[in-house]
């Protein structure tokens, strides 16, 4: 019957589609899981690096380490992490869009921004909307190392202790559950350092070995990189999260779209049916 | 009974260890160096090298570091380890690296430019393919 084989082809080819975006899900679910198991296990480190630094900073009132002093703001920098691959719903787009607000507000007064991109989409997005881009990682995968990260951040690291900005923050997704992504910008310097509430009150001191600076100076570069580093795992937790609920909606789209295709197809097939049966029967009738 | 103190052994991307110890062998940067439970507070970078961990039955861990920190406390042994090698040259190339490749990234406006339309065309084709195809079938 020739019935409808443009409805026919057009809900096969909707099936494809659907397979994919099914497959794309799930692909995008057990990635997440691991993403996530990943982004606990980086946790614990900065954790402790947090504390010790904490304790530090407060131990050690007279050598100031330019990372925990504040200083007038002429130039900021951002480090900006994205995934680098799309068909994630507005995941990046939200997140470069928060950016961009940021970036607005910091040129309003006056404030130049330096730009360093982790991750595709960010890097062609400032491409193309324009932005002093100083460095950049990409193609990390999905299990980064840290060491891809070093020397991206080491640039930025850099520019702050010759002077060239005044400021360093990150700005990516957090991970709030499986439906939501928030776009967040942290500072990562000058370091908040949070007060330590009992410690104050018995003071003791490390012994350092080689000496108290360089010690201090070690591990504020650690925990800058462990920071990124957390946050370029977040980030790839979030996009699978984002990736998982756009697919899901797209293969609940395509069932929709089926569903209603069939429905067309078996009306005009009914159809069909009965004009020829009517057409038999005035047939009969007219003989 | 020996006293034993809790040792955490964490690296940016895992933890590696935790659990009590009876004493740690840590190699710091000045030199290897041995904790006991109620050592003083202390703080040191650790070089490349291994960490031996003596547990309470006198069995030993092992535990390869690449670098990293070793803070002491009196109840508490933290290591904040490496996991990549570091070293300031190599810092320092992956730093330029990272610089070079944004340079690149924004001087090559033009090829991505071309990557994108090459793109769009090769879209355009397999599409007059795939009518030309469907044609085919029809006129059949």
């Amino acid at each position: 019957m020739a019935v409808g084989k443009e409805i026919r082809e057009k809900i096969g080819s909707i099936k494809n589609t659907q397979k994919i975006t099914r497959a794309m899900e799930m692909v995008a679910a057990s990635k997440m899981r691991k993403a996530q198991v990943r982004m606990q296990s980086s946790r614990p480190y900065a954790t402790k690096m947090k504390n010790v630094i904490a304790h530090l900073a407060h131990a050690h009132p007279e050598y100031k380490h330019p990372f925990l002093g504040e200083r007038d703001v002429k130039r900021v920098g951002f480090i900006v992490i994205t995934s680098d691959r799309g068909l994630c719903g507005g995941l990046n787009t939200n997140l470069l869009k928060k950016a961009l607000i940021e970036f607005k507000s910091w040129r309003d007064k006056g404030v130049d921004v330096d730009l360093c991109t982790i991750g595709v989409k960010a890097s062609q997005f400032f491409k193309r909307v324009g932005g002093n881009l100083v460095s950049k990682a990409s193609h990390l995968g999905d299990a980064p190392n840290i060491a891809d990260l070093i020397g991206t951040v080491k640039v930025m690291l850099d520019s702050y202790s010759e002077g060239k900005i005044d400021r360093l923050y990150l700005v990516s997704n957090e991970f709030v559950n499986t439906m939501t992504q928030a776009p967040t910008v942290d500072q990562l310097i000058p370091v908040q350092v949070a007060e330590p509430e009992e410690k104050l009150k018995h003071h003791w001191d490390y012994i350092y070995e080689p000496d108290s600076k360089e010690v201090l100076n070690l591990l504020m570069t650690r925990y800058i990189e462990s920071q990124v580093y957390q946050g370029v795992v977040e980030n790839i937790a979030c996009e699978q999260a984002a990736r998982m609920v756009a697919m899901k909606a797209a293969s609940d789209n395509a069932g929709n779209l089926i569903s209603e295709l069939n429905l067309v197809y078996n009306k005009a097939r009914q159809a069909a049916i009965t004009q020829e049966l009517s057409e038999i029967v005035s047939g009969a009738a007219a003989v | 009974m020996a006293m034993t103190f809790h040792v955490d052994v964490v690296s940016a991307e895992e933890e590696l260890y935790s659990g009590t110890a009876e004493m740690l062998f840590a190699p710091a940067v000045d030199g290897e160096v041995g904790i006991l439970a109620h050592h003083t507070p202390f703080l040191s970078p650790l070089k490349p090298g291994e960490l031996r961990i003596q547990l309470e039955g006198g069995e030993e861990h092992f535990i390869y570091v690449s670098g990293g920190i070793l803070e002491v406390q009196p109840h508490v042994v933290t290591v904040l380890s490496d996991t990549a090698i570091r070293a300031k040259d190599i810092d320092e190339a992956a730093a330029l690296e990272a610089k070079e490749r944004a340079e690149k990234a924004l001087k090559d406006k033009q090829s991505d430019i071309d990557y994108a339309r090459a793109e769009a065309e090769l879209a355009e084709a397999i599409a007059q393919l795939q009518t030309l195809q469907r044609l085919r079938k029809k006129g059949r």
